[in-house]
């Protein structure tokens, strides 16, 4: 199989945003291509137009600005490791970063064609999920902030229009009373998909009485999701043994992830279960 | 090629199984080896296909074709990339070194010649990709503990090795490049 590709080469974001406008619902972007170009090689899925974004440098920013950090679609995981501002405030997205692929996926894959590509398998998602994180989209129509916990409808599906292009990702900062973790589970360390990836932050009062918690996990459904119903438990409640332990089969309960290749549902429930239990013993 | 404004360019999505390539081609200028260039290709030719057909640097292989392997690695703009994730589009000015660049005037780089000394090389696919690879981390990192060496080249597969003798030969080139200190 052999297909043309026409390809679209915008230099500033208002011109890209015109051409996304103009070949709505046509066109795919292209940003770090180490999702698409693996799909353009296998033919899993072969384009006939490309809207290529990485001549776009106002999209590679990582700002500090008050209680957010503010990272561009195109910051690389790379980058993000680098980053003093991401180690300080959202070390935990680092430490996500560092699990993806190794680092010739690392100094070209982006953030945001991680949230975009949208597999529940992506590392990254766990983490925004769990801080809160919003999306920013922007169109010839004007620019919206949607909630990174809204953002998905379904397997690989989203709320971004055919005209959006996805700006940039906003991370509440990590405050000093809290405290969040980072886990992946996969076949080796280095580029591979994740079985079970867990994203989790909580803020704690004295004495170890957690005020609250956000648990997100990859990888167990269509979509990254928080586990609310082990959240609500877990709020107001004092660390003892027999707390982890309720949490633990909570979460358990709580998910409905599948078997597939990768996995088995029971093996990716007690997985869950035991990150969890994992996070909450070290506190 | 227009520095503003969009930029249009059609072409067949490529690869070498693909013996024809018609459509509109692109000019794509950028350095390779310290030696300017310009090719004309379809826009979304995968780079590991410009250098090998269009180039001729047939160095960078062609292990798995999805960003698993290595063996395509290149240093673009310093940094170690999957050539066969890079589409010629994305090229326009910028810097690659390509394992044919490793050498000086006829002169094997150390590492080259640690990874020769170390016996890191088998069947050789895997080791313009590895090179790279090292020569990346070397160059950011010219001290790396064993562990940064195993980070480092876990995007490369070698299927030959074991990867002890090309850890080795990572540790000897970063030995040998270390400052003597007085005395020693
Ligand atoms: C060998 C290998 C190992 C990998 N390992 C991991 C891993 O361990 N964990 C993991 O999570 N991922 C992994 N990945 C997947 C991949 O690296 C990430 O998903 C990456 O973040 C995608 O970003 P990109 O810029 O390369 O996206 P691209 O491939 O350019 O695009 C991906 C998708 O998102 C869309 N898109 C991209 N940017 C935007 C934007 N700004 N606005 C709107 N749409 C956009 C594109 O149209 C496309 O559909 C791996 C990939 C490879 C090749
Ligand atoms: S051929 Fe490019 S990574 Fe395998
Ligand atoms: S030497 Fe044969 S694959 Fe590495």
């Amino acid at each position: 199989m052999i297909s043309q590709i026409r390809v679209h080469s915008p230099r500033t974001l208002p011109n890209a945003l015109e051409v996304l406008q103009e070949r709505s619902g046509r066109a795919r972007i292209l940003a770090g291509g180490t999702d698409l170009m693996v799909y353009l090689n296998t033919r899993v899925y072969v384009p006939t137009e490309v809207i290529n974004i990485w001549g776009l440098d106002e999209l590679r920013h990582v700002r500090d600005e008050d209680d957010v950090l503010i990272l561009g679609a195109l910051v690389t995981y790379s980058q993000i490791i680098r980053s003093p501002v991401v180690a300080r405030f959202c070390p935990i997205l680092a430490e996500a970063s560092k699990t993806i692929g190794a680092v010739q996926v690392q100094n070209r894959g982006t953030l945001g064609g991680n949230v975009a590509n949208g597999s529940p398998a992506g590392d990254a998602l766990p983490v925004l999920s769990a801080f809160d994180a919003e999306v920013e989209l922007a169109s010839t129509r004007g620019t919206r902030r949607v909630a990174f916990n809204q953002f998905y409808t379904g397997y690989r599906q989203s709320v971004m229009e055919a005209d959006e292009l996805l700006t940039a990702i906003r991370v509440p900062k990590q405050r000093p009373d809290e405290r969040a973790a980072f886990y992946k589970v996969g076949t080796r360390r280095a580029q591979a998909i994740s079985k079970v990836v867990m994203g989790v932050k909580v803020s704690l009062v004295e004495p170890a009485t957690i005020e609250t918690i956000q648990i997100s996990l990859g990888s167990v459904a269509p979509t990254v999701i928080r586990a609310s119903e082990t959240e609500a438990l877990l709020q107001g409640k004092a660390l003892s043994p027999e707390v982890v332990d309720m949490a633990r089969s909570r979460i358990m309960d709580e998910i409905q992830p599948i078997s597939d290749i990768r996995s088995t549902e029971h093996y990716r429930r007690v997985v869950s279960g035991n990150l969890l239990e994992r996070f909450l013993s070290s506190l | 090629m227009a520095r503003s404004g969009n930029q249009v360019a059609t072409g067949y999505c490529t690869r070498s199984a693909d013996a024809d390539i018609i459509g509109t081609l692109m000019q794509v200028s950028f350095r390779v080896n310290g030696r300017k260039v310009e090719v004309e290709a379809p826009p979304m030719k995968r780079m590991l296909d410009v250098l090998r057909e269009d180039l001729g640097l047939t160095g960078s292989k062609e292990g798995c074709g999805e960003g698993e392997c290595g063996a395509c690695s290149i240093l673009l703009n310093g940094e170690v990339v999957d050539s066969c994730l890079i589409p010629a589009c994305q090229c326009d000015g910028v810097d690659v070194i390509t394992v044919e660049g490793l050498a000086q005037d006829g002169q094997l780089s150390l590492i080259q010649q640690t990874f020769w000394e170390e016996g890191a090389a088998q069947c050789g696919i895997c080791t313009p990709g590895m090179l790279i690879a090292a020569r990346s981390l070397l160059d950011l990192n010219p001290q790396p503990s064993r562990e940064e060496i195993r980070t480092a080249i876990a995007g490369n597969l070698c299927r030959c090795t074991g990867y002890t003798k090309i850890i080795k030969a990572v540790e000897l080139a970063a030995a040998m490049a270390k400052p003597h200190r007085a005395g020693s």
